[in-house]
């Protein structure tokens, strides 16, 4: 018989079943909506990272401060307060740096009038905005001669702006309180919205990196330093750079470890989205667990159906059919089954998926190439756990098949 | 020509201790044309004797040629090919598929014999027509009486030009007035159409039709008589 002929005998025999076919397909449904939405929110989560990272643009490099060994213990990345303000104007003048920014880091409590706002404070350059391809909303930014002379002046992110002017009034020229210290707003932000792992960028508010320092932090070091590549291209060799300036300005000698980290934005995307990975795994692993516990399902069931057809099995020998005939035909069925569960999930998946980016505000992307995976391991699951009751089938002698009550 | 030659056939089925019986050496040939009833009371080996010579099952032991060729150790898938182009099969539950039409229900050997589409219906209503069931072709099994099955059953049996047809107790499951239909049906394709019919049943009036009678008791062949004309 020919694939058309043995295909329409699937479909006819499962029709003929419609609710025990689709309680059968259930499991595959299940897996496969359960990979569909799992690959959609990994993909979305990497894809924003990436358009971040475009965004902030691929030259940018941070510069930590590293580990510190005190007593033979070790702190982790940052513990030590080895970076300061002259590192970074020294980095400034390698060639193919664009710009360098320090961040000096705050948290404190910022107030203007009756409202108050728990924020991160950042100390940085006039540079910062330019490295940040990060426009201004109104006002202006932070001058050289501020960072000179250490001016109390701040310019805000647009949530710090909504929670401390929240009747909508412009904060430009307004006093607004960091620890005690009285900074005026010389201008705002324009909105940046969650960076890839979930932080509220707009959550901020900038100062000259002296006046930080020197009024608010209290040290003579810098949280980070922030680096623009000329270009991205050169990116590698500027970190190469950077790193034998600071060895060379830090006394550092190599077998001994550096007191910093240099990282490009495509390592720490990379850390990010290999977390990502970790996850997606585990999910996608839970998903073909439910692949296989919907292909038991489908052997369950196609052990049922061969049962209850014997004498038909009989029938169809007796006029002819070869076992071999059989075993398609089951097979078939199985097939049948499991992929239009595959499809039908992918259904499932994909409403599952609009939901979430509905509900969640969470960024989904789908690659069709997993819509097209899934179904085709569905198929195989089909065929894999059809196989076994399709042989129970085949293997049957014509007499007993007939003569089966 | 002979169709069917078996000697010496036995069947045991192991049964715990003893053995079981079916067949105890049966010696037969049937030639070409021939229209025989298997005859004999319950449990003699009837159905037995016909499943072997329908290649559905196999002997114990004996010998058995079947068109001239010898198929007593054949493999399944060609016992199964004999089956679909040199045999034909009536069962007494008529054995029809469910929820599929007379027309396919009749179709069916064809497509295990490879016809193609257009050629299948062709034959198959060809067949219903010579069976008188033509107009039931889209009709569902629960929507005919048994005489009828039977007949959609029969139509199925012919449309591979079979060497022999099997009929086991066809009238077993039907009312006087059917079983008569049935069996003037049987006789005319016999003498009009020259099939080589083998049916098996213990009713006398059934057998009446055959032209030759052969009766079983405990596995063996206790009588063998033709008669020149059918009885009924
Ligand atoms: N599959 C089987 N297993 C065991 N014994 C069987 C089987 N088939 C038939 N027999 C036995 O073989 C003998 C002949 O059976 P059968 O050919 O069906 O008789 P009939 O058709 O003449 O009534 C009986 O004793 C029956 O019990
Ligand atoms: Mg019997």
């Amino acid at each position: 018989m020919n694939m058309h002929g043995t295909l329409r005998l699937a479909l006819n025999a499962l029709i003929r079943n419609r609710t025990r076919s689709l309680l059968t397909m259930l499991g595959i449904i299940i897996g496969v909506a359960a990979v569909i939405v799992t690959v959609a929110i990994g993909a979305g989560a990497r894809e924003s990272v990436q358009a971040q990272i475009d965004s902030l643009g691929s030259n940018m490099i941070v510069v930590l401060p590293g580990s510190v060994t005190l007593g033979g213990a070790r702190s982790g990345s940052g513990g030590a307060s080895t970076l300061t303000p002259e590192d970074g104007m020294a980095i400034a003048k390698l060639p193919d740096v664009a710009a360098v920014s320090p961040s000096v880091t705050v948290r404190a409590q910022v107030v203007a009038g009756n409202n108050n706002w728990q924020t991160s404070v950042v100390g940085v350059a006039p540079t910062y905005t330019f490295i940040r391809s990060w426009p201004l909303a109104s006002g202006i930014f932070i001058s050289e001669n501020d960072v000179l002379s250490a001016t109390k002046i701040c310019v805000l992110g647009q949530t710090v702006v909504q929670n401390l002017f929240p009747d909508g009034s412009s904060p430009l020229g307004r006093v607004v309180i960091i620890k005690g210290v009285p900074f005026t707003v010389v201008g705002t932000l324009s909105p940046l919205g969650q960076s890839g792992l979930g932080q509220d960028q707009d959550d901020t508010v900038l100062v000259p990196y002296t006046s930080a320092m020197q009024r608010l932090s209290g040290q003579t070091t810098v949280n980070a330093l922030t680096i623009s590549a000329s270009d991205a291209t050169h990116v590698a060799a500027v970190q190469q750079e950077v790193t034998a300036l600071l060895e060379e300005r830090h006394r550092i000698v190599p077998p001994q470890p550096d007191d910093f980290f240099v990282r490009n934005l495509q390592d720490i995307a990379a850390a990010a989205s290999s977390t990502g990975a970790v996850m997606e795994f585990l999910l996608a692993g839970v998903a073909a667990v439910s692949l296989i516990v919907g292909g038991i399902g489908i052997m369950n069931i196609m052990m049922v159906s061969v049962t209850e057809r014997t004498r038909e099995i009989g029938l169809r020998m007796a006029v002819g059919a070869r076992g071999r005939v059989i075993l398609n035909q089951f097979l078939t069925e199985s097939m049948v089954l499991a992929t239009a569960g595959g499809l039908l999930g992918v259904v499932c998946g994909l409403v599952g998926t609009m939901l979430v980016a509905l509900l969640a505000h969470w960024p989904m992307l789908i690659p069709p190439v997993w819509i097209a995976l899934s179904v085709f391991f569905s198929a195989m699951v089909g065929v894999f756990f059809g196989y076994y009751p399709a042989r129970k089938a085949a293997a049957l002698r014509p007499i007993d098949a007939l003569r089966f009550e | 020509m002979s169709v069917v030659v078996v000697q010496n056939l036995r069947k045991h089925y192991p049964m715990g201790e003893a053995d079981v019986v079916g067949l105890d050496g049966v010696t037969l040939t049937i030639e070409s044309g021939e229209f025989v009833a298997v005859m004999g009371p319950s449990g003699s080996g009837k159905s037995t004797f016909m499943h072997i010579v329908g290649l559905l099952d196999e002997p114990t032991s004996g010998r058995y040629a079947f068109e001239g060729s010898d198929v007593t150790s054949l493999s399944a898938d060609e016992r199964a090919d004999i089956r679909s182009r040199r045999l034909g099969f009536v069962f007494q539950s008529y054995n029809l598929l469910p929820r599929t039409t007379a027309l396919e229900n009749v179709e069916l050997p064809m497509i295990y014999a490879g016809v193609s589409e257009p050629k299948r219906e062709r034959i198959a209503l060809e067949k219903m027509d010579l069976v008188g069931v033509a107009h039931l072709r889209e009709h569902n099994s629960n929507q005919m009486s048994g005489g009828q099955q039977q007949r959609v059953a029969i139509a199925r049996s012919l449309v591979n030009e079979p060497a022999l047809i099997l009929a086991d107790e066809p009238t077993g499951a039907l009312d006087t007035k059917s079983s008569k239909d049935v069996m003037e049906l049987f006789a005319k394709l016999n003498e009009e159409h020259g099939k080589t019919i083998l049916i098996v049943t213990h009713e006398p009036d059934v057998a009446a039709y055959a032209k030759r009678v052969v009766t079983f008791r405990d596995g063996c062949i206790v009588s063998d008589e033709r008669r020149a004309e059918r009885a009924a």
